[in-house]
C-alpha cells in the first residue's frame, strides 16, 4: 500500500491504518517532494505527527509551508512521496470566508455541508463564536470584521468540521498580542478537554513554542526540515520561561544557519 | 441635468424644423404631433404595448432560466464548454431579421415564436455574464469547501450560485435592448398585434405620428425594464454581498 522505496509517483492514503494495534500517526508525510514547474518547493520532507500532538512549522516566507499543509490536507498531490493522513480541517492563510454570509453562517458552513438545517447549524455555532470573543458580531459580514475577527471565524469553521486533525496556516497572524494570548489560552484549554492533532504554520516562533509539542524549522526553498525542537511543559506556556527563551534562540540560530 | 437640456434643445430644433415646413409632416411628424398621437391613440397603444411587453417579458424570463442552466452546465463540464461556447459566440452573428420569418413559419403567428426569438437574442449576454461570475469564484474558498468534503453540488450551492444569480440578472439587463429589438423584428415577420406590428401598419396608412408614438412607448418600456432589472439585481446582491445589516 505504501511504498518504502522512493517512487516517482505520489502515493496518497487518506486514512492510515494502525498496524499490530500500534497507534498510527495522524499525519504521515514521507519524503515529500513538490515542484511547481521549475520551482522546487519541497525537497524531500518527512514529517510524522502522532494523534493528539501539536507540531508547529516555522520557516522563511515562501519556503513552502502552505504547500506542505495543502499536501497534508489532501488538497494537493505532491510531485513524489507518500502521504497518509486522517482527514483534516484547514484554516487557510487567507481566511476564505463567504463574503455574502454573516459570521455565524460562515462558521456553521461545515454543519450545513453535513445537511444540518440552517437554523440548527447557527444555533450550534453560536456558543463557539462567543468563546472566541466574537459575541455581538454573529450577524456581521466578513467585510465588516477586522482581519483578526475573520481569522477567528475561519478557525471556528475549522473546529466545527469536527475533524480530529487541524491544519492551521498562520491562523492568528492578524491578532493583537492580547487577543492572541487569549486565543492561545483558549486553544490550549480546548485541546486539553478534547485532544486533537494540530499542524500549525506560524511566523511567530514564540507562538510555536507556547502551543506546540514540537517545532520543525524549515529551510528556505526548496524546503527541508533543518531542526526539530521538542518543547516540554503544560500549555499554554509562559513565553518568559527561561527554557523557552533558550529554545527560541536555538530556533533562530537554525533559521539563520540555512 | 445637462443631458435634459440637450434633449430639450434637440426636440425644439426638430419641432422648429417641421413647423417651418422644411419637411413633409407625413415623413417626419413634429414632436407635438407625436405627443398628440400618444394621447389620442392611448387605448390602441396600450393594447399593443401589452402584447409586446408580454413577448419581451416572457422571452427574457425564458432566456434567464435556460441561460442560467446552460451557464452552470458549461461551468461544470469542460467538454460542454469547449463544444458549446463557440456556438454561443457564433449565435451573436445570427441575423434576427432574416431568421425571424423562418421561425414564424415554423411556430406560427402567435406568442410562441416571438418569445423564442426574444429569448434567442437575450440568451448570449446572460450566459456570458453568468459564466464569468461562476468562474471567478474565489479559488481558495473552493479549496476550503473541498477540504470539508463538499460535493460538487454543495460547492455550487454555497459558493458559486450566490454570485451567479445576480450576475444572470445583470446579463438580462444588458440583453434588454436586443430583446426589444428582437420582439419588433419578430412582429415585423408576421403578427396580428404588438408595437412592432403597429409601426408596420401605420406607415402605409400614412399615420406616421402614430408610428412614432409607438416608438416612444417602446423606448420608454425598454428603459423602465432596465431600471426594474437593476433594482432586482441590487436586491439579490444585497442578500449576497458585504453590506451592513444587523450590526449596530
Ligand atoms: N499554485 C502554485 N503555482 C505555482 N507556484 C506556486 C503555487 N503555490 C505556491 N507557489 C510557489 O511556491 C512557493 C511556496 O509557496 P507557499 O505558499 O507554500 O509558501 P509559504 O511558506 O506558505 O509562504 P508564506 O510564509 O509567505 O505564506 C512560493 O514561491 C510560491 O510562489
Ligand atoms: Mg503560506
Amino acid at each position: 500500500m505504501q511504498s518504502e522505496t522512493t517512487t516517482p509517483q505520489a502515493v496518497t492514503v487518506r486514512t492510515p491504518q494502525g498496524e499490530d494495534g500500534a497507534q498510527a500517526p495522524a499525519v504521515l508525510l514521507r519524503d515529500i517532494r513538490h515542484d511547481f514547474g521549475d520551482l522546487h518547493v519541497l525537497a524531500g520532507l518527512t514529517l510524522e505527527v502522532a494523534a493528539g500532538e501539536t507540531v508547529a512549522l516555522v520557516g522563511p516566507s515562501g519556503c513552502g509551508k502552505s504547500t506542505l499543509l495543502e499536501i497534508a490536507c489532501g488538497l494537493q498531490r505532491p510531485s513524489s512521496g507518500t502521504v497518509a493522513a486522517t482527514p483534516a480541517a484547514l484554516v487557510p492563510q487567507r481566511d476564505a470566508l463567504l463574503p455574502w454570509a454573516d459570521a455565524l453562517d460562515n462558521a456553521a458552513l461545515p454543519l450545513r455541508l453535513q445537511h444540518v438545517t440552517r437554523a440548527e447549524a447557527r444555533r450550534r455555532a453560536e456558543p463557539l463564536l462567543a468563546e472566541l470573543g466574537l459575541s455581538g458580531f454573529e450577524r456581521a459580514r466578513p467585510a465588516q470584521l477586522s482581519g483578526g475577527m475573520r481569522q477567528r471565524v475561519a478557525f471556528a469553521r475549522a473546529l466545527l468540521t469536527g475533524r480530529d486533525v487541524l491544519c492551521l496556516d498562520e491562523p492568528f497572524g492578524a491578532l493583537d498580542a492580547i487577543t492572541r494570548a487569549e486565543i492561545h489560552r483558549w486553544l490550549a484549554g480546548a485541546l486539553a478537554v478534547q485532544p486533537r492533532t494540530v499542524l500549525l504554520v506560524t511566523h511567530d516562533i514564540e507562538e510555536a513554542l507556547v502551543l506546540a509539542d514540537r517545532v520543525c524549522v524549515l529551510s528556505p526553498r526548496p524546503a527541508r526540515i533543518v531542526a526539530e525542537l521538542a518543547v516540554a511543559g503544560a500549555r499554554p506556556r509562559d513565553p518568559a520561561d527561561p527554557a523557552l527563551i533558550a529554545l527560541r534562540r536555538q530556533a533562530l540560530e537554525a533559521l539563520r544557519a540555512c | 441635468m445637462l443631458s435634459a437640456v440637450i434633449v430639450l434643445a434637440l426636440l425644439g430644433a426638430w419641432e422648429l424644423y417641421v413647423q417651418l415646413g422644411s419637411v413633409d409632416e407625413l415623413l417626419l411628424p413634429a414632436p407635438s404631433a407625436i405627443v398628440t398621437a400618444l394621447v389620442d391613440e392611448r387605448a390602441l397603444l396600450w393594447s399593443n404595448f401589452t402584447v409586446t411587453a408580454t413577448e419581451v417579458g416572457l422571452g427574457i424570463l425564458l432566456a434567464l432560466a435556460v441561460g442560467l442552466l446552460l451557464a452552470v452546465g458549461l461551468h461544470l463540464s469542460k467538454t460542454a464548454h469547449r463544444a458549446i461556447y463557440p456556438l454561443l459566440v457564433a449565435s451573436v452573428a445570427l441575423p434576427i431579421p432574416v431568421i425571424a420569418p423562418l421561425l414564424v413559419v415554423w411556430f406560427g403567428y402567435d406568442l410562441g415564436p416571438k418569445v423564442v426569438i426574444v429569448a434567442l437574442v437575450a440568451f448570449f449576454p446572460i450566459v456570458v455574464v453568468t459564466l464569468g461570475a461562476l468562474s471567478s469564484t474565489d479559488s481558495e474558498l473552493l479549496r476550503v469547501l473541498r477540504s470539508m468534503d463538499a460535493t460538487r453540488w454543495q460547492r455550487l450551492r454555497f459558493a458559486e450560485l450566490p454570485a451567479a444569480v445576480p450576475a444572470a440578472v445583470s446579463g438580462a439587463k444588458i440583453a434588454v435592448a436586443v430583446a426589444v429589438m428582437g420582439a419588433v423584428f419578430a412582429e415585423y415577420a408576421g403578427s396580428e398585434a404588438g408595437l412592432g406590428h403597429m409601426i408596420l401598419q401605420s406607415i402605409p396608412q400614412l399615420e406616421t405620428a402614430r408610428a412614432w408614438a409607438a416608438v416612444v412607448v417602446l423606448a420608454t418600456f425598454a428603459i423602465s425594464l432596465v431600471a426594474l432589472l437593476a433594482i432586482v439585481e441590487r436586491r439579490l446582491r444585497a442578500t449576497h454581498s458585504p453590506t451592513p445589516r444587523g450590526l449596530s
